[in-house]
């Protein structure tokens, strides 16, 4: 044989490293190659470019206005109430902040905070996430666990989550959530037509994708009586367009340049 | 040669089972976490990463810091270094170790780890983190195992191990500058946007780095019969004493910009940890250690003739770890997080369960440490009066 | 041999362990899967068929439930097409478990018997038994 026990080693771990190598790619190729035919697009699907909501605050009068909205959400996609067990722990894919916090740009603290506006000092806004156009949280995911959609919604897959919350780190308007323990036993009404969360991964609003895809509104629109106005920022014929043109908007945080796509109405008409 | 690791005294087997014991119980706890969730924890929606990142953070730069002896011999041929390459390659494989445990035992779904490496992702720096962490530990187990194998059987190292060498000096750097990037990149988290992050974390890996390492040379020198020497201990030294002026010059550039500035976002987080803010406070007692600590060991470690007292020395570098490791593996994490992207405040203090699965973590390092030093330190005594080949 | 008493002890605790699975379920032959198809859902329908052939979906399923799931969250397709040309929305709550309501006589049969866990329920909500 002529070969010494260390070459003998040598060439066996080497044949091993290149069959398992071989094995699995033609393994990754042949997957790749898998039917592409076989799927299609539901023909009342809603289609965008760049989703937008435009929310006119001073439609939301009475709490029962503020609770609507963000029942219709939690409802349906089965966002539980960690809340009573532990309040910092909370899931909330949508929720209600008042003006000096959702925009801590504008008012320094609290002494500066007498110079506001009336009507605007105690006014709840409601937020939820961006779907921004140049999102820092799908920036950082190791994974695409969280990446942005064709039509401009910053999906989150939690097939795929791995849990490890740089996302959570990375956004700047606190849009996203954890789930710190299993949310089953916090549900209290399951939607049996739309999938609970596990323990260990990231959550936040979808823009209702589910619902897009055969051809409703987000839940939260639908049931705002037309204070938010969901629409494609792309289509100059669009509510959200037209609104925008005719009435002054901001949006949250615009100085960080992740351009978000959620804008607000303040002092409206109705104000 | 791991076979030294089964050979010693009583103390050294003591030692051995309190480090198994404190694993133990850390891995009960982690147990207890992967069944329930990170729930158990003290992180919240607002504080969402805590204890087990922030040590992460910490030991990395610890990692980092072998290259502080690694340059100096095999770039300058310090000599004096020679002996105690070894020493700072095998802390750098137990740091790395444990801050690869410690990102394990954060993630919320852990056995989904490998979608970080079936779904690469270019644009996230913690692709990055993955990579150079995973390609240090390669390195340094690559180098100081052929390193100290030769030196066993007293013939020089092979040549091919020199570009290896170089190469783990140029990823050093690179790995905190990588975790640095973490933070410093995050819009939204005034506190860690600032360009001298990774300045910040090289300064406070090679001071604390070097602080430990000149703790466990006298460790060594007490307990076995290899010596450091003395001039290398007072060289580390040195290099403590002037990395920390570093650190803590940079520290003072961070409250320069944030307080004549003014601008809340940068303020807020450093009113927080130094004086409370909206009268919450949990870490202000531990922030003011840590300055202290850092202001007594700076004077400990500008005067020679304090410096070259080992004992005081000795001092001077644990009150260095220390307050390095209040400053990074606490403040530093938590302060970003505080106050909130809503100008509110979530406080964060680690659970018990979450305390000791790290102290879990930490004596598994340590464990590991233990027997790579066993081993290279035994190599040692066995070759001691041989000829030494080095380059 | 040198010490002899220490290896031969070594050497009986090594096969009592490696023996162990064995030995713990001796007698104990789990029965083959029987997996029920009788929920009242598939009962009323008049041609009993599943979305593909029995074979296919007996050995693929679980690669087709990977691919959905990709093409639903990921690529915003969530219908369907079949071999024979009938549309479906890709959904194993709202599709599968519609016909095959009964996970613990049917989905677990097999994979209890195979020891495996797919975490799929973990999320998406099972039927309750016995509707």
């Amino acid at each position: 044989m002529g070969m010494d026990r260390r070459e003998f080693l040598k060439l066996a771990g080497i044949t091993t490293v290149a069959g398992l190598s071989g094995l699995t790619a033609s393994t990754i190729l042949r997957n790749g190659l898998s039917e592409a035919t076989q799927f299609s697009l539901d023909p009342k699907a809603l289609i965008g470019k760049r989703w937008a909501m435009v929310i006119d605050i001073s439609k939301f009068k009475t709490d029962e206005d503020y609770t609507k909205v963000i029942d219709a959400c939690h409802r349906i996609h089965n966002v539980p109430n960690v809340t009573d067990r532990a309040p910092n722990l909370e899931i909330k894919w949508i929720w209600k902040e008042t003006y000096g916090h959702a925009f801590p740009g504008q008012y320094v603290n609290e002494q500066e905070h007498e110079y506001l506006e009336e009507g605007l000092k105690h006014k709840p806004f409601i937020i939820h996430c961006n779907h921004c156009d140049n999102p820092p949280c799908v920036r950082v995911c190791p994974t695409k666990a969280t990446y942005k959609r064709p039509d401009g919604i910053v999906m989150q897959d939690m097939h795929r989550c791995i849990g490890c919350r740089f996302c959570m780190a990375g956004c700047p308007f606190g849009a996203r959530s954890f789930n710190f323990y299993d949310p089953r036993p916090y549900i209290k009404e399951m939607n049996m037509e739309y999938p609970t969360r596990t323990k260990g991964v990231v959550e936040k609003c979808t823009f209702c994708f589910e619902r897009l895809a055969v051809g409703l509104k987000p839940a939260c629109a639908e049931a705002s009586n037309g204070a938010m106005v969901f629409g494609d920022l792309k289509d100059p014929k669009s509510e959200v367009r037209e609104i925008l043109r005719t009435n002054y908007s901001i949006r949250r945080k615009p100085e960080l340049g992740t351009l978000p796509s959620v804008f607000y109405i303040v002092g409206g008409k109705n104000a | 040669m791991l076979e030294k690791a089964l050979v010693g005294g009583r103390r050294y087997w003591r030692w051995i089972f309190f480090l198994l014991f404190v694993i133990g119980v850390g891995f009960l706890g982690y147990l207890y976490q992967f069944r329930v969730g990170l729930g158990i924890t003290g992180m919240s929606r607002d504080v969402s990463w805590g204890f087990y990142i922030s040590q992460f953070t910490f030991l990395v730069g610890i990692a980092a810091s072998g290259v502080m002896v690694v340059l100096p011999y095999y770039l300058h041929n310090y000599k004096a270094f020679g002996k105690i390459t070894i020493l700072g390659e095998f802390l750098a494989i137990a740091s790395v170790i444990m801050c690869m445990l410690f990102i394990f035992i954060d993630m919320g779904q852990p056995m989904r780890v490998l979608n970080v490496m079936l779904h690469p992702t270019p644009n996230s720096v913690m692709f990055y983190d993955m990579i150079v962490m995973m390609g240090y530990l390669l390195l340094n187990i690559l180098v100081g195992w052929t390193t100290l194998h030769a030196e066993r059987k007293g013939i020089p190292p092979p040549k091919w191990v020199k570009p290896f060498i170089i190469l783990s000096i140029a990823w050093a750097p690179s790995i905190h500058t990588v975790t640095a990037f973490l933070y410093a990149g995050l819009p939204g988290r005034h506190f860690w946007l600032s360009a001298i992050m990774a300045a910040r974390f090289l300064a406070s890996a090679f001071s604390s780095g070097p602080s430990l390492l000149i703790i466990l040379a006298l460790i060594v020198r007490k307990y076995t019969k290899f010596d450091p020497g003395k001039e290398a201990i007072q060289a580390l030294g040195k290099i403590v004493t002037y990395f920390m002026i570093t650190n803590v010059f940079f520290l003072g550039l961070e409250f320069f910009t944030a307080f004549y500035s003014t601008i809340p976002g940068h303020t807020h987080s450093f009113i927080y940890l130094y004086a409370g803010l909206d009268g919450y406070g949990k870490l202000v007692p531990l922030m003011w250690i840590s300055t202290i600590l850092a202001v007594v060991s700076l004077v400990m470690l500008v005067f020679p003739q304090i410096r070259k007292n080992e004992k005081l020395l000795a001092t001077a570098a644990a009150f260095v770890f220390i307050s390095l490791w209040i400053d990074k593996g606490f403040g530093l994490v938590v302060g970003g997080f505080v106050p909130n992207p809503f100008e509110r405040i979530t406080e964060y203090w680690p659970t018990i369960p979450e305390t000791l699965i790290t102290l879990g973590v930490w004596a598994l390092g340590f464990l590991i440490l233990t027997i790579l030093y066993k081993v290279a330190l035994s190599v040692k005594e066995e070759t001691a009066g041989g000829q030494e080949y080095h380059h | 041999m040198y010490d002899s008493r220490k290896i031969i002890t070594g050497l009986i605790i090594f096969f009592i362990l490696v023996a162990l699975p064995f030995i713990w379920n001796l007698g104990k032959a789990a029965p083959k899967p029987d997996p029920k198809i009788d929920t009242p859902v598939i009962q009323q329908m008049a041609e009993k068929k599943c979305i593909e052939l029995k074979a296919v979906m007996k050995t693929g399923h679980m690669q087709m439930l990977d691919v959905w799931r990709d093409s639903v969250v990921r690529d915003g397709n969530r219908t369907f097409v079949a071999t024979d040309g009938k549309h479906y929305n890709m959904s194993l709550q709202n599709t599968c478990m519609k016909c095959h309501s009964n996970k613990k006589k049917f989905c677990d049969e097999c994979h209890n018997y195979a020891a495996v866990k797919p975490y799929c329920w973990d999320c998406h909500i099972e039927p309750k038994e016995g509707a």
